[in-house]
């Protein structure tokens, strides 16, 4: 469905992604780890149009979108919840969703989606004209993922969800990433918390200085010492 | 201090009242119009009904310049150049080819609304403080240029025998109140227009450009060019203000509109509470009224006028009626407490 083809991102003079191949299939949940400065962000924003590679190919349902405004991406169906969850502060609960549903105008299924949310997390609706800035964490977490769920999309783009939040709300909000999932939606999962994420995704890929090292399974990965070098070192 | 806070939590309770009461709400906005369609006929001097038609302008200029500011989030310091690029407009066009004011205005307002969109295009792309510095030259470029191209604009002579606004063969003037009615119209257009553009789509994107550039691009807002729509629309309505002021006075040179009017206009928003409406009619008041008022402490009262702005920046940073309500939030009905 998402295909990276050798994609090499630089900011400036620096090369942060060098080479990276990726593969998303439809329904799975494919996660993306590593340790700080891997490049796993970077990826996101290369796969949502917010970066420029300099090289290699993006394909999407087997179309180019390399070159693509991030507004055209966020129609075609692929959609970003941003690291830090950048919320609208001084906006509702509901003005958030709202502009979630930016690049939509059919009425209907917009409310169809806000249910949708409102059902995920109920927590949001008891909140829906409370100022956004004035959330907790975790609700803020939440606002994040439902406000990227309100542009319909068909993969939706996870930058660490856990960020932040409570060892409580970190089992919560990856019990929601499941259900999000079952409703059928692709997810790529970047996460620093590498077990939570290999646990509930069904393929991993390790990413360190820009390039994939390892890729497979996930349950196979979850006791591969590979794993355990890119984020420790040589030990 | 504690007397302070006391006192503009009670000014907060009151805007709450209103906000929740929209009867209340309502009746307030008939009384105020009432009040103001009122104001001239009710043997006031001509001096006080120009201090109100002042006081109309400035509101004009500062919600226009709130739209870019307020909603948008990009501070604009030149936008006297804006009111000067209608004013002369408008004043040229009236002088040379016998425009109304009607019809001299809508040129003003396009001529500055292409202004805009130059200064604008190339600057909106960059996020930052790009645009702040380049209006601020943008300001001073239009007083030099209104200074040296004597061909155009007289120089520093300036423009001089303007028409008065004629509506319908009657000729509007302070003393028959006529430019105080003409003044009101064009705010309650103003204001019309900013209401409806901040809770349409549109104002929805401007407000999200405003609380996170990153975000707002994530949800497939083409960013620049909403920052464009703004700044332009933000000129244009600046332009029609200086249009106004043109056919008050009847005379603009090259510093009717210097950089003390940009710094005015600002004040204005700041003060009132930026990103709200009701705060820059507020704002407006406030800041044409104090010189006026302050006029028994002759030369002290720019003194006086500073210290109340800088205790106004201890007091209430956000502005006299910015800031979010301080009422706790309340859940719908239907919701039981007592989670987690």
């Amino acid at each position: 469905m998402l295909k990276m083809q050798n994609i090499h991102t630089y900011y400036d003079n620096i090369h942060a992604l060098k080479g990276i191949n990726l593969n998303i299939n439809k329904g799975e949940i494919v996660t993306l780890i590593g340790s700080n400065g891997a490049g796993k962000t970077t990826t996101l924003g290369t796969i949502t149009g917010l970066l420029k590679p300099k090289e290699g190919k993006i394909l999407y349902n087997d179309e180019d979108i390399t070159c693509v405004q991030p507004g055209h991406i966020v129609k075609k169906g692929i959609s970003l919840s941003p690291e830090g969850r950048e919320v609208f502060p001084q906006l509702t609960v509901f003005d958030n969703l709202k502009l979630g549903a930016y690049t939509r105008s059919d009425k209907k299924e917009i409310d169809q989606s806000y249910e949708m949310v409102y059902e995920l997390f109920p927590r949001l609706f008891e909140r829906k004209t409370q100022i956004a800035k004035t959330l907790s964490g975790g609700e803020q977490q939440m606002l994040a993922i439902g406000r990227a769920l309100m542009s319909k999309p068909e993969i939706l783009l996870l930058d660490e969800p856990s960020l932040g939040l409570s060892p409580n709300l970190v089992l919560l909000i990856f019990e929601l990433i499941k259900d999000i999932n079952k409703l059928g939606m692709t997810i790529l999962l970047v996460e620093q918390n590498a077990k939570m994420a290999l646990k509930v995704a069904d393929r991993g890929y390790v990413l360190e200085t820009g390039k994939i090292i390892i890729e497979g399974n996930a349950k196979e990965l979850l006791n591969d010492d590979r794993v355990k070098q890119a984020y420790l070192g040589n030990l | 201090m504690k007397k302070e806070n006391k006192k503009t939590n009670i000014m907060d309770n009151f805007v709450d009242q209103i906000n929740q009461n929209k009867k209340l709400k309502y009746a307030l906005i008939c009384l105020l119009l009432c009040v103001a369609i009122a104001l001239p006929k009710i043997g006031l001097s001509s001096f006080i009904i120009r201090v109100f038609t002042m006081i109309a302008l400035y509101a004009i200029l500062g919600l226009s310049l709130n739209l870019i500011t307020g909603y948008t989030g990009q501070v604009s310091i030149g936008h006297a150049g804006f009111c000067a690029i209608g004013g002369y407009t408008s004043a040229l066009l009236n002088v040379h080819f016998g425009m109304t004011f009607i019809f001299s205005a809508i040129c003003a307002m396009i001529v500055a609304g292409i202004l805009g969109l130059l200064i604008g295009a190339p600057t909106l792309r960059l996020s930052g403080t790009y645009l702040t510095i380049a209006t601020l030259g943008f300001g001073e470029i239009v007083r030099m240029m209104a200074l040296n191209w004597d061909w155009l604009t007289g120089g520093a002579l300036g423009v001089s025998g303007i028409t008065r606004p004629v509506i319908f063969g009657f000729e509007l003037t302070t003393f028959n109140g006529g430019l105080y009615y003409l003044v009101l119209v064009l705010l309650l257009l103003v204001s019309l227009a900013i209401y409806m553009i901040i809770r349409s789509k549109m104002g929805r994107a401007f407000m999200a450009i405003r609380d996170d550039e990153l975000a707002a691009t994530l949800m497939g807002i083409n960013t620049t060019r909403y920052k464009i729509t703004s700044f332009v629309i933000s000129a244009m309505l600046t332009g029609l203000g200086g249009a106004f002021y043109v056919h008050m006075v009847r005379f603009i040179d090259p510093n009717t509109f210097n950089f003390d009017i940009s710094i005015l206009i600002i004040s204005i928003v700041i003060l009132g509470g930026m990103g709200t409406m009701k705060g820059i009619y507020l704002g407006a008041a406030l800041l044409i009224s104090f010189p006026e008022c302050l006029r028994f402490a002759s030369e002290y009262r720019f003194i006086i006028y500073g210290l109340i702005l800088v205790l106004m920046m201890r007091f209430k940073p956000e502005g006299i009626l910015g800031g979010q309500s301080k009422k706790p939030y309340k859940m719908p009905s239907g919701i039981e407490g007592d989670y987690q």
